[in-house]
């Protein structure tokens, strides 16, 4: 009984303290972060905490670097850094310089066939072998330095202790900090734009946006570049939009239902998705009803890892109304915002997103563009794509962002044998007329 | 992203790389940071399907040959070992190796050495002869069905007329070499790297 008498009065004590200083935090989480949330005001601490982040990054990296030499350790280079010089040289110019610079012969007329020319296209081969335009595009971007989280550091040894002692600091402030304040602001439920504007907060999302004045207007498309789901959260916070897309099941299918209640979304069932002219005339169906909000769309079709942007899908472009293409830049080194489908699903992501540093993004709002005469969608679609390229610093790839499943398509191939056989059969005819 | 730290090169294997190939040590590393995101299955090796998921390659109208230069007889995987030793033929010709051994076979960058893997891409049965058929195979795959049969045919007989001078009406590696064309391979086998 002595024993028991003892503790009751400390532990009433402690446990008095805990509920003191959980309210506490509690309010202040109210106060710093929920109430600034709903009327749109910052306190300018989240930037404070962008550049201390970025000072201790650059301080990880040295020190990795300067372990690895003591240690005589090898430092994995990023993979994205180019090896070889390409040149874009098109198909006949490369093969008539390699007969030019080979034959003996006087070349007036061009030879047919030679048996070098076999060298353009085994170049060509190898340097792709070594280095291609596409594959690195679906998978995350490598960095420079090092961001303090394991995901992104492929030099994982122990190099000292100071910088063991420093990450073990961040997993802890991640996991233990970051993570359950976000979880909890994560599931809160409020009304359409507080709720997105949460989201941004609750991400630790630094967004800057770019020329407001061009933002979506009702009856019109915005298109976007696509890196992660996460793209619709940010866009969303700074306007309204009817989104477009298929019905998923899962958790993905749970926040698409609850967002129709809010607002009329176009939602797809994934048998519909096939059928082009359905899906074609319920988008116009929707830009030509002007109380309507505009719609969103992603023509990548796919999640691009961010340093560039992949073709085009011409559906939206054939519909006919203003484009306002928006393009979206993620800054990779305080969390890579990209999401490789194949590797890891919804939750996995989210739990990823939710314990990096902090997502910062830029975001252009472009000027609103419209079909010209003469020009076809796939035209206007590369069009609108290369002002998106160009205002993002990305790379505009030709390629199809379908690659990352599938096949490439056998045209390509036919097409550059086309070219060849035109350089042999055209001398042909040459020939014979002389 | 975990399981690439964990397969990271030992010293010694670059080491025997470099005097293999003669690729420095960031060269290496970084077309070994390559090999690795090509190896879909991560089981240190790559088959050819790995290589055909490269779409450039995939177009190239001769990747299948390309490919298949990667791959000793017979086999269907290649190591990392295999990948460095092909590419190592597309490295710039030097007159005087830093590491030259005098008892060291010639070095895999030669000029023979990339005659030989030029015609290899040819002989696909490896016979030492570049027969009328093999040649016509080649043709037909630079130019896909934009040229007739007979045409086709009539460019094959004319390059091996040229070419043949023992008249066994097919092209041995010696007249391959003669056709005189040999020495844009030197200047185009190479690639400019910019890592050295």
């Amino acid at each position: 009984m002595g024993p028991f008498l003892d503790f009751n009065p400390f532990d009433n004590l402690l446990c008095i303290l805990l509920g003191i200083s959980f309210t506490v935090w509690f309010t202040l989480l109210l106060v710093f972060i929920i109430v600034p949330a709903i009327f749109g005001v910052s306190f300018g601490i989240r930037r404070l905490y962008m550049k201390t982040l970025l000072k201790i990054f650059e301080w990880a990296t040295h020190r990795i670097e300067r372990g690895a030499k003591d240690n005589n350790h090898l430092l994995y280079k990023p993979y994205s850094n180019a090896i070889i010089a390409k040149e874009p040289t098109s198909l006949e110019e490369e093969i008539n310089e390699i007969r030019r610079r080979g034959s003996n012969r006087d070349l007036d007329s061009a030879s047919e066939f030679e048996m070098s020319d076999i060298f353009y296209f085994c170049r060509r081969g190898v340097e792709s072998i070594m280095d291609d335009e596409v594959t690195k595009r679906f998978s995350a971007e490598e960095l420079e330095s090092w961001n303090l989280l394991t995901r992104s550091n492929y030099n994982f040894q122990h190099i000292s202790l100071r910088l063991t002692v420093l990450w073990g600091l961040g997993v802890v402030i991640r996991y233990g900090f970051l993570l359950p304040l976000r979880m909890k602001n994560f599931l809160s439920e409020q009304v359409h734009l507080m709720c997105y504007r949460i989201c941004v907060r609750a991400l630790t999302a630094i967004i800057t946006y770019h020329d407001s004045e061009n933002k979506p207007k009702n009856g019109g498309i915005c298109v976007a570049n696509h890196t992660s789901p996460i793209d619709v959260i940010i866009l969303a916070s700074d306007g309204c939009y009817a989104m477009v897309g298929q019905i998923h099941g899962g958790l993905m299918g749970v926040i698409q239902k609850s967002m129709v209640k809010a607002c009329p979304h176009i939602w797809f069932e994934r048998s519909e998705v096939k059928d082009r002219h359905l899906v074609a005339k319920r988008l116009s169906d929707h830009v030509e009803d002007t109380t309507k909000l505009p719609i969103l769309i992603f023509p990548e079709g796919t999640c691009i890892n961010n340093t560039s942007v992949m073709m085009f899908k011409k559906g939206s472009f054939e519909i006919g109304s203003t484009v306002y293409p928006v393009a979206i830049k993620y800054d990779p080194r305080f969390g890579d915002a990209f999401w490789n489908s194949s590797q890891f699903g919804m939750v996995n992501y989210l739990l990823r997103m939710m314990s990096s540093w902090a997502i910062v993004c830029s975001v252009w709002y472009l000027p609103p563009m419209t079909r010209e005469e003469g020009e076809d969608a796939v035209q206007f679609a590369s069009r609108v794509k290369a002002a998106i390229a160009r205002q993002g610093g990305l790379v505009d790839l030709l390629w199809d962002g379908g690659l990352k499943r599938g096949k490439v398509k056998d045209t390509f191939k036919e097409e550059q044998q086309k070219l060849y056989s035109k350089m042999l059969v055209g001398t042909q005819e040459d020939r014979s007329r002389s | 992203m975990g399981s690439r730290a964990s397969t990271l090169l030992r010293e010694e294997e670059i080491e025997e790389i470099k005097k293999e190939t003669g690729f420095s040590h960031s060269q290496i590393t970084r077309l070994y940071s390559r090999f690795t995101s090509l190896d879909k299955g991560e089981n240190g090796t790559l088959s050819r399907e790995d290589f055909q998921r490269i779409p450039e390659l995939a177009i190239n109208p001769l990747g299948d040959r390309i490919i298949n230069a990667f791959f000793p007889e017979g086999e269907d995987q290649v190591n990392f070992r295999g990948f460095m030793r092909t590419l190592a033929h597309f490295r710039p010709i030097e007159d005087n190796e830093k590491n030259k051994d005098p008892i060291a076979s010639e070095p895999l960058n030669s000029r023979s050495n990339k005659l030989l893997f030029a015609f290899r891409l040819y002989d696909l049965d490896r016979d030492d002869k570049i027969s009328r058929d093999e040649l016509l195979q080649v043709l037909r795959m630079m130019v896909g069905v934009n040229i007739s049969d007979e045409q086709l045919g009539s460019i094959a007989d004319r390059t091996i007329q040229e070419a043949d001078q023992n008249g066994d009406n097919s092209i041995s590696f010696n007249e391959f070499i003669k056709v005189g064309n040999f020495l844009i391979f030197c200047i185009f086998g190479n690639m400019n790297y910019y890592l050295t």
